[in-house]
């Protein structure tokens, strides 16, 4: 019985391996080694461009520990991820909700439809338009004086919830999508049973629907968080004077004083943090899950 | 059998003949490097140097002079004309980035003001490794609608009238220049950084956010959102002109940093012919006279170009002026040591805005 266990997966993999070989190898070509350049990079103290004299160094990395000016900004970064992170929650999961559990047929459609929408558009006009709506004089101030009978004045352009509000609404599809996802997957039967053995409807959420769905709310927690720590393209926009996070930073060593090597050092050290992070939450996450 | 064979040899041919007429097209053309909007890119110029030379211009662009640098290092053979500020000349040169250029040919090189011309910023061991074009200020430029009469003092910037619609470059050496501007001292040697620092920390709450492109600026103004900023006299020039913006530029009693624009020739340039004809064509005084009619720009380095403008025109008039000449200061190669120095100060004034 063991023996034919053991035959069978050896005869799966070769079989198997015409399936893997192009996804395996169009990641170690697309990633991995434009990557491994990035680690070579990092050690080193100037790039080997036009005969430059360069040598091996760990200085790339010092330079993060030795200035607070770095760690002051991969915090603010880490609490951006954070709080969009928390926003997308709030929004999306009880968004997730209705599309899975209330709205049927050609509804459901219309509304997944609204969802998905923001994601055929281009990251960079999405983020102008914002722009537009939350300067001073800009759409949003103009139709809320329009409304309310008393003057107000609204200029969240510039500022650190112009960035959050910019990137929640980036991200927030993600979160829809991953939560839809498990909560759909849901039995029915589940909640009518536990509302039929008397629990509360907040009772039923809180202890069948939310743990069940929680898979989906740390994939698409994960999915968000990562990315927006290393955002630097919406708080450049739309921070203004206080736009400066760890993501543009490191922007600004690639395009603007051309030194990668630093650029790509603090962006490792960004990757550690972000998998020290992961990995420390995840028994906790486990045990939600 | 016969016709596949056939239908095979005709597509090489036609793969090679077309191959052939690409390699010859791209030997007609010469591939520009410029800021976006400056002059090279505007399509009646293109057009006139295209009908006179059959050369074909190639338009790219960057948005700091960094990038400008990484763009050369990164795409040698690429570009066949860079345009430089003077004060990178040095570093491009020590990069093998750039040739010397023959300047014998190039009919107009004798008309450029000597002492531009004669620039030790663009002249390394007798060669001459830069033309120059224009020159103009970082001055400031106010918002007309936010002002009764123009202010004459930097310290205008710091008034708590203008909180939140203040906007300066983010560049650190700019930054950095301008603080040393604001505290009285030398933008070259700059002795006193803490004044500098104390300077530009009590600027940052004034600030509604940073600029990178003149397009940033004029959207700016045009939305009403700010009232004065750094402005480069050839964009305020510009924006007035070209986009009937209510911009002027005001150039403090306490001075202004000046700059240099220069054409240089990339190494493994394909085109040098054309490259050379492009840069005599910057140079000459028709297109000058055209560019600042039409759209707007600094002063020429030529100066049988500013003699060409009427004798009340901003660039000749104010420019020219020995007054304003006393109180420019001409910006001077920076050390990398200065520049990682300028942008730590930078950076970190940024950092502690928050």
């Amino acid at each position: 019985m063991a023996d034919q266990l053991a035959t069978a997966s050896q005869r799966g993999l070769r079989p198997a391996l015409p399936l893997l070989l192009p996804a395996y190898l169009w990641l170690t070509v697309a990633i991995f080694l434009p990557l491994s350049a990035m680690v070579f990079f990092s050690f080193m103290t100037d790039l080997p461009l036009a005969g430059k004299e360069w040598a091996f160094t760990l200085g790339n990395y010092a330079a993060f520990f030795s200035q607070s000016l770095y760690s002051t900004l991969l915090f603010a970064s880490l609490r951006l991820g954070l709080e969009v992170t928390l926003w997308c929650v709030v929004i999306g999961y009880p968004a997730a909700y209705v599309l899975a559990k209330v709205l049927k047929g050609r509804s459901r459609e219309a509304i997944f439809l609204l969802v998905i929408l923001p994601f055929w558009s281009n990251g960079l006009v999405r983020i102008f338009s914002w722009a537009m709506v939350l300067r001073e004089g800009g759409i949003l101030d103009t139709a809320l004086n329009a409304v309310l009978p008393f003057k107000i004045n609204i200029d969240l352009m510039y500022s650190y919830p112009a960035v959050i509000i910019g990137l929640v609404h980036s991200y927030v599809p993600y979160m829809v999508l991953t939560c839809y996802l498990t909560l759909q997957a849901i039995d029915d039967s589940l909640i009518e049973a536990g509302r039929s053995l008397g629990a509360s409807r907040r009772q039923v959420l809180w202890r069948v629907i939310i743990p069940l769905s929680m898979p989906g709310l740390i994939a698409g927690s994960a999915l968000i968080f990562v990315p927006v720590v290393g955002s630097f393209m919406e708080p450049r926009i739309l921070g203004g004077r206080t736009g400066t996070f760890y993501g543009t930073v490191i922007e600004d060593q690639f395009v603007a004083v051309f030194n990668w090597p630093l650029g790509a050092a603090l962006s490792f050290i960004l990757l550690a943090v972000v998998l020290i992070i992961l990995a420390l939450a995840a028994p906790v996450l486990r045990r939600a899950g | 059998m016969r016709m596949p064979r056939l239908t095979a040899f005709l597509t090489a041919t036609a793969v090679f003949v077309s191959a052939f007429t690409l390699a010859a097209q791209a030997a007609e053309e010469v591939h520009v490097l410029n800021w976006k909007g400056y002059g090279a890119d505007e399509p009646w110029a293109v057009a006139n140097f295209e009908k006179a030379t059959g050369f074909k211009v190639v338009n790219d662009f960057f948005n700091s002079e960094q990038e400008m640098l990484t763009k050369i290092r990164t795409n040698p053979g690429l570009y066949d004309v860079v345009m430089i500020n003077a004060a990178f000349n040095d570093q491009a040169m020590a990069g093998k980035l750039i040739q010397p250029i023959d300047v014998s040919k190039l009919s107009n090189y004798a008309d450029v003001a000597k002492d531009k011309a004669g620039s030790p910023m663009l002249n390394h061991d007798g060669k001459v490794y830069g033309v120059p074009w224009v020159w103009g200020l970082t001055a400031l430029a106010i918002n007309e609608k936010s002002f009764d009469k123009p202010p004459t003092s930097i310290a205008e910037m710091w008034d708590p009238a203008h909180k939140g619609r203040v906007i300066i470059r983010d560049d650190a050496v700019e930054a950095v220049q301008f603080g040393a501007l604001a505290s009285g001292q030398n933008i070259n040697d700059i002795k006193d950084m803490d004044a500098v620092k104390a300077k530009l920390t009590s600027l940052m709450p004034q600030i509604k956010t940073f600029w990178s492109s003149e397009n940033d600026w004029n959207q700016m103004v045009a939305s009403n959102q700010i009232d004065i900023g750094t402005y480069w006299s050839g964009s305020a020039d510009r924006a007035k002109t070209h986009f009937k913006l209510p911009v002027s530029l005001v150039i403090p009693q306490e001075g202004s940093v000046a700059w240099l624009d220069a054409f240089s020739i990339p190494v493994g340039s394909k085109n040098v012919a054309g490259a050379e004809a492009f840069i005599n064509y910057m140079i000459d005084p028709k297109f000058y006279v055209e560019w600042v009619t039409k759209v707007g720009a600094p002063v020429s380095a030529n100066t049988k170009a500013v003699e060409a403008l009427p004798e009340d025109a901003f660039n000749r008039k104010v420019m020219g002026s020995p007054e304003v000449a006393k109180r420019i200061q001409f910006q001077a190669p920076i050390t990398d040591e200065q520049r990682e120095r300028y942008l730590a100060l930078w950076q970190e004034l940024k950092v502690n805005v928050k």
